[in-house]
């Protein structure tokens, strides 16, 4: 397929979903898999850019420095879930109201 | 035949990224984010961007994935407590979000892209590692000091305080 909008309506797609799990979910880990689905969308872009909108390979270091981040990002993250979990015994986000107890 | 393909990828990129959203059970969810992450590795490979095809596979579903899984075990119950979790303000949420979508959607039917015709190139990997060692030297340098800090940053966050 050789249209740009298709891939990015795609990424509109995803980014909406990521937000709305980043909204609506209780669960820290679920809304982490939303942040997910809002850096893929991102690196969808970047990449259809890079074929269709000359970025070239400019686009594609972009999209490899995201997901170094994605990375790193989820690592730290899961670490503060398992310490919320230690302290409250849950990872539902709207629970955790106290800065300490 | 690439077409259908092609529309198979994207739907099944869709449906899954939908179950991550909206899936009670979380391990359920967790596997819908692998076919998701696989959906969009194929629009990369559509793309020609097969490096990071690559990447996405290894890293996402290799190493993010997992970490995720880890996460869920670890925090939670297996054996006694049903792994499932809600969602809160559906309605206020699916409004705010539809109204960001139909905003996106209607940004990107009426704008006037730059269309540049470009030629499907020969090496991806060749490219990106000259223009990494060359252009993007401080960034790659940068993003490697970031990993070492998140490293040790998440181990000091997840022990347990003695």
């Amino acid at each position: 397929m050789n249209i740009l909008q298709v891939y990015l309506t795609l990424a509109a797609v995803l980014f909406s979903l990521g937000i709305f799990a980043v909204i609506t979910r209780r669960n820290a880990i679920a809304v982490l898999m939303g942040i997910e689905l809002i850096l893929n969308a991102a690196n969808l872009n970047f990449i259809a850019f890079a074929r269709f909108g000359g970025m070239n390979f400019s686009g594609h270091i972009f999209a490899l420095f995201v997901i170094v981040l994605a990375a790193a990002e989820a690592a730290v993250a899961l670490a503060i879930i398992i310490n919320l979990y230690q302290n409250f015994q849950s990872i539902n986000v709207d629970e955790a109201q106290q800065l300490k107890q | 035949m690439t077409n259908i393909v092609f529309w198979f990828f994207v739907i099944m990129t869709i449906t899954a990224a939908l179950m991550v959203v909206l899936s009670k059970n979380l391990i359920y969810a967790a596997i819908a984010l692998l076919v998701t992450f696989l959906g969009v590795a194929a629009m990369y490979v559509f793309l020609w961007a097969d490096f990071i095809a690559g990447t996405q596979v290894m890293i996402y579903i290799g190493g993010i994935l997992i970490l995720l899984l880890f996460g869920i075990m670890l925090t939670h119950k297996i054996t006694s407590v049903r792994i499932s979790h809600t969602n809160v303000q559906r309605g206020v949420g699916a409004l705010i979000v539809a109204a960001i979508f139909v905003g996106l959607v209607w940004m990107i039917n009426f704008t006037p892209w730059l269309k540049v015709t470009t030629q499907e190139p020969l090496q991806t990997v060749h490219s990106i590692g000259t223009l990494l060692m060359t252009d993007f030297l401080l960034p790659f340098e940068v993003a490697s000091v970031l990993l070492l800090g998140a490293l040790i940053g998440a181990a000091v966050l997840a022990r347990k305080e003695t």
